[in-house]
Formats: C-alpha cells, structure tokens, sequence
C-alpha cells in the first residue's frame, strides 16, 4: 500500500508543460530534470514536490511530445505514481519504461483535490480516498514485469542475463 | 481485419490478431534524430555492445541543426561517432531535412512497412501506407540491442472525407477541423484510417498533413491507403521491396466519421491547445509578430508554392518577422529553381536552412512574452516556441502568407481574390 499527497491537474496535460522543449536536445541527469518538472505549467510544483507526492489529472495526460524526460523528471521529482482518466500512449510507455506508476481511474478523479491524500493499493487494484475506494484494472502481465523490474533498461538487462 | 490488425498480425507472424491482443514484434526501420545521443547513452547501460542490424536503424540531425549552442554541437558529435562506430549507414547529418520528409525522401516511408520513431510525429509516414508511431528514447535503445518491441493492438477509427478541397483551403485545414471536431483525445490509442474522394485527390505531400498530426488527437497512427500516386513517389526512391496492406473490406470499425472538404473554410487552432479550432472569421484581425512558414507538417513544395503564389509581388508588414524553412535540401533546391525562396526574400521573409527551427522552441527564432505567432507546424502548446507567455496559433500556408502580408490574422481566400483580380 503506497501513501501520497495529491498534485491535482486537468486535461490534456502535454509534454511540453511537464518538460520544455528548450531543455529536450540538452543532456541532464534526472535530478537536473527534476528541477524543470512541470515548469511551463505550475513553478510551485518543482519547488514543493515531496517523495511520495501523486499526481492526479485528467484525460490525455503526456499528450505531445515522445520525450522521455517528461517521465524522467517525474520520478526523479519523487512522484509515486500518476493517477489520470486516461494516457496518451507513448507517455504511458515511457512512465513504465521508467519504472514510474501509471493509474488510469475512471471514478473518483473529481473529487481528488490539491493537497489531499489517498493511498493506491497495486495489488489489488484500488484507490483509496476519504474513506472511497476506487478500482483500476491492472496492467497486462508482459507491461507490469517491466514496471516490477524498475523500468525497461533494467528489464532487458534482466531477460539478456546482466543481472 | 482493419489495416493495423493485419499489418501487426503479419509482423507478428500469426495469422490474426484480436484488438487489444499485445505482439511482439521487429520493426523494419527505426527512426531517431538529435535525440540519438541520449539514446547512445542508454543503450551503452544494457551491455551489449554492437547495434543489431544497423541497416534497420534511420538516424537525422534536425532538431537542432546547425548546432547552436555547444551542448548541442556536442550531441551532434557524439551521434557522428556513435554511427561510426556502430556501422549505421542511415545517417543524414544536419542540412539534409527534417525527419519525416527525409524518410519519405530517402526511400523509408514504404507501404506495408512497420516503422518506429523515437519522435511523435513518426505517424507522417501512414500516408505512404505504413503502420508508423512515436515511441520513447529507452525503447529505441532497446530497439538496438534486441531489434523487438511489444505493442498494443489498436481500435481503428475511420475517417471518410468527401467531397474536394477549395483551394486555398488545404489539408492542413481539413485535419485541425478533424482535431478541433473530436478533440486533443479523440482517437487516444486508435488507428485511424482516413478514406474517401478529398484523400485520393490529395497529393501525397497533403496527405502527410494528416498523418503527421494524427497524433495531435491521440492517434498511433493515420493510414492512408496506397495508390498509384504512392507507387509514382517510391518509384526510383524505394529503399527496400515492399508489398502494400489493405484493410479487409469487412474490417470492423470502432467510430466511422465523416468530414465534407467542400465547405470546409480555413481552420486556426487557438492557443494553447491542438484542438482549440476555430473557422478563420472568428480570429480574423489578430495581430501577430511571427509568421512561420515549414516543419514536418507544412515545409513542402506545394506549401511554398502556395505561398509563394499569395506573398509574389508583396511584401509582409512591417511589425512582422516571416521565418521560412523548407522542409530539406530536396525541396530547397527545387524552391529556388522554381523562384520561389527568391519571392520570400522580395517579400521580406528570412529564409532559414532545412530543420525543425523554432517549432520546439530550441533555437532559430523562439518568441518573447507577449508576442503571438502564427504557424505553419502543429503543435501550439504554451511555452512550446520560447516564453510561455507567447502564443501560437496553427494554420494552412496560405492563411500564414496571407496573415504575414497584413500583419493581422487573415483569410487567405480574401488574399486569392486580390491578387487575381
């Protein structure tokens, strides 16, 4: 069972604003990512984000952009997971890649507000918030290895035997 | 089967697949551009040492060509030795184009081919009839070492579009209406397939249009049928044989939508989303600082044909900056032996060498707050070109030429009438 503080978003929620392009073709390790999470969309999130922190938004979120780092800075901020109505597909890819949480919630995601705390149970497939439970479906078995090896490098390092 | 249950199926060695139903499978090329040096970085972390079948693998220097800053210069040298070493051959360094028109160029975009992209835009090549999509940098990486990768199989959508475009009303209109129509997620996660009279009139260059932005309303990818015009295009360029995938007659649709091209009217999409789309009228007189004239989306000949056909004998107003980026040198070269870059720089225009340019806000032109931009390219999210506190809006070549003359945004049939009369 994990715990987090919710960061609370809307639609559409692209690439771009979770990681600028200026940025995009400039080599950075990820804490150096992580200073420019969210930049164009909300300054105070970089500043204030905690480990463990989620972020909840609404449908297409990581729409744009193929860039990894829009991931990256993510998990390397600290976020737990990310709890949406729905992904755009290569920023759901790229989130497991990383071995960063992807939730698509179809109930609940209204009610959540900045601030408030919910809790994700994996294994069973439930949200939890102010005492509501709502179910997601877990991901295909071949995509959730990938996740429970910590993202796709250590993933196929694990299958080529170097690890 | 639709055409990306058949075209998986087929690279997935099965004799069908169900939607939904995960494959694995081996793309034929693989595309990445500037990105490759972070990609070479993560590569080297798996531990194997040799890229398999280099031959697969398309490498482009677009996106921030020529290097402006040293980091950049120092990417571009890394990728120079990591295709050295690697024996990819593939390689199109700075100068050549911009991706998703060097591929169709060079022979890649072939129908009936699966290929992958570390680059969003990748669905550009679904007009030649191949199955094309946008994957992340670790993948391609793996994509390296293994030469597999799983994916989803999709819903289809399909999209009929009657009647003919009137021009100056372009393909570029056509898809913003389909975008600002379904929205910025209405066809997450599917294929789409766009059928009907207005695509097969099109040239292949339009249809481009709207595979390059398919994307900009979820699609995996945006598949158009190959026809006799494709087969002209590859004659002499193809880069490998081929054998075209169509979807069976009784393929099953998730959404069947239809579109007329015959009343369709310029499209602007507003700041700051793809889908925020409004007919021309209701933003006319919009003052704007930029105009952008390129990109994957609209750097083609036909596109500075058209607006070199508006723009001849003019000039652009004088608070405005005009920035135009043939698409290659391809296109380059046959812009100037048709006089048509010459028309630009009469008219006041910068014209800058084949490249992404500001589109990403990298390099070449990026926006200060507060100025606004009118663009040829397709995406106009906030801080996209620069400050996030500039504005983008999206447009066809003709509605950005005729704008760039005013100073304001115009409608390009107005601009037609004018300079006919």
């Amino acid at each position: 069972m994990m715990e987090g503080r919710v960061w609370k978003y809307g639609d559409d929620i692209n690439t771009d604003v979770i990681f600028p392009g200026k940025y995009t073709y400039q080599p950075m390790e990820p804490a150096e990512m992580a200073e420019h999470a969210m930049e164009d969309l909300d300054s105070s999130f970089a500043k204030e984000v905690k480990t463990g922190d989620v972020i909840v938004a609404g449908f297409n979120f990581g729409c744009g952009s193929s860039r990894e780092q829009a991931a990256t800075c993510l998990k390397a901020a600290g976020v737990a997971a990310v709890i949406a109505k729905s992904f755009s597909r290569i920023f759901f890819r790229n989130a497991i890649n990383n071995g960063l949480p992807v939730i698509e919630l179809k109930d609940g995601i209204d009610a959540m507000k900045k601030g408030d705390t919910l809790s994700v149970d994996f294994e069973n497939g439930i949200v939890h918030h102010e005492g509501n439970e709502y179910h997601f479906l877990a991901l295909p078995k071949e995509v959730l290895s990938i996740l429970e090896d910590g993202g796709l490098i250590p993933h196929v390092r694990k299958s080529l035997g170097k690890e | 089967m639709t055409f990306a249950q058949k075209i998986l199926a087929k690279k997935a060695g099965l004799d069908s697949v169900d939607v939904g139903q995960i494959v694995e499978v081996e793309p034929d090329f693989c595309l990445s551009h500037d990105n490759t040096a972070a990609i070479a970085k993560i590569f080297c972390r798996i531990g194997v040492d040799k890229v398999k079948c280099p031959e697969r693998f398309v490498i482009v220097l677009d996106h921030t060509v020529p290097a402006s800053t040293e980091k950049y210069a120092q990417g571009h040298k890394e990728i120079r030795e990591f295709v050295q070493e690697q024996g990819i051959l593939n390689f199109y360094d700075a100068g050549v184009g911009i991706c998703h028109q060097v591929l169709p160029e060079k022979g890649f975009a072939l129908p009936g081919k699966l290929i992958l992209g570390s680059d969003s835009h990748t669905t550009t090549y679904g007009a030649f009839g191949a199955f094309s999509a946008g994957i992340g940098r670790s993948e391609m990486a793996v994509l390296y070492a293994t030469g597999k990768i799983w994916l989803k199989t999709p819903a289809s959508f399909k999209i009929v579009v009657t009647g003919s475009l009137q021009e100056p009303v372009t393909s570029k209109d056509l898809i913003l209406k389909i975008i600002g129509e379904i929205g910025a997620d209405g066809a997450l996660y599917r294929s789409v397939e766009l059928v009907g009279e207005a695509i097969d009139a099109m040239s292949l260059a339009s249809r481009m249009v709207l595979s390059n932005m398919a994307v900009e309303c979820g699609a995996k990818n945006g598949y158009i049928a190959p026809d006799e015009k494709t087969l002209s295009f590859l004659e002499g360029r193809a880069g490998a044989e081929y054998t075209p995938v169509y979807p069976d007659t009784d393929a099953e649709y998730e959404k069947i939508l239809e579109f007329d091209a015959s009343t369709l009217t310029p499209q602007v999409a507003c700041p700051h989303t793809v889908d925020n789309v409004v007919s021309v009228d209701e933003v006319e007189g919009t003052k704007i600082d930029q105009a952008l004239l390129g990109t994957c989306t609209n750097g083609r000949l036909e596109d500075l044909r058209l607006a070199a056909k508006i723009l001849k004998g003019k000039l652009i107003a004088k608070n405005v900056r005009m920035l135009v980026l043939p698409a290659s040198q391809e296109i380059l070269l046959q812009a100037l032996s048709e006089g048509l870059i010459e028309t630009f720089v009469q008219a006041g225009a910068m014209v800058l060498n084949p490249g992404c340019g500001p589109c990403l806000g990298a390099h070449q032109g990026v926006l200060a707050p507060g100025e606004v931009c009118l663009s040829t390219a397709n995406r106009n999210f906030k801080g996209r070109m620069g400050s996030r506190e500039a504005e983008i809006y999206l447009a066809s070549p003709s509605t950005v030429a005729a704008s760039a003359i005013t100073g304001v945004i115009t409608d390009p049939r107005n601009a037609f009438e004018e300079g006919e009369a």
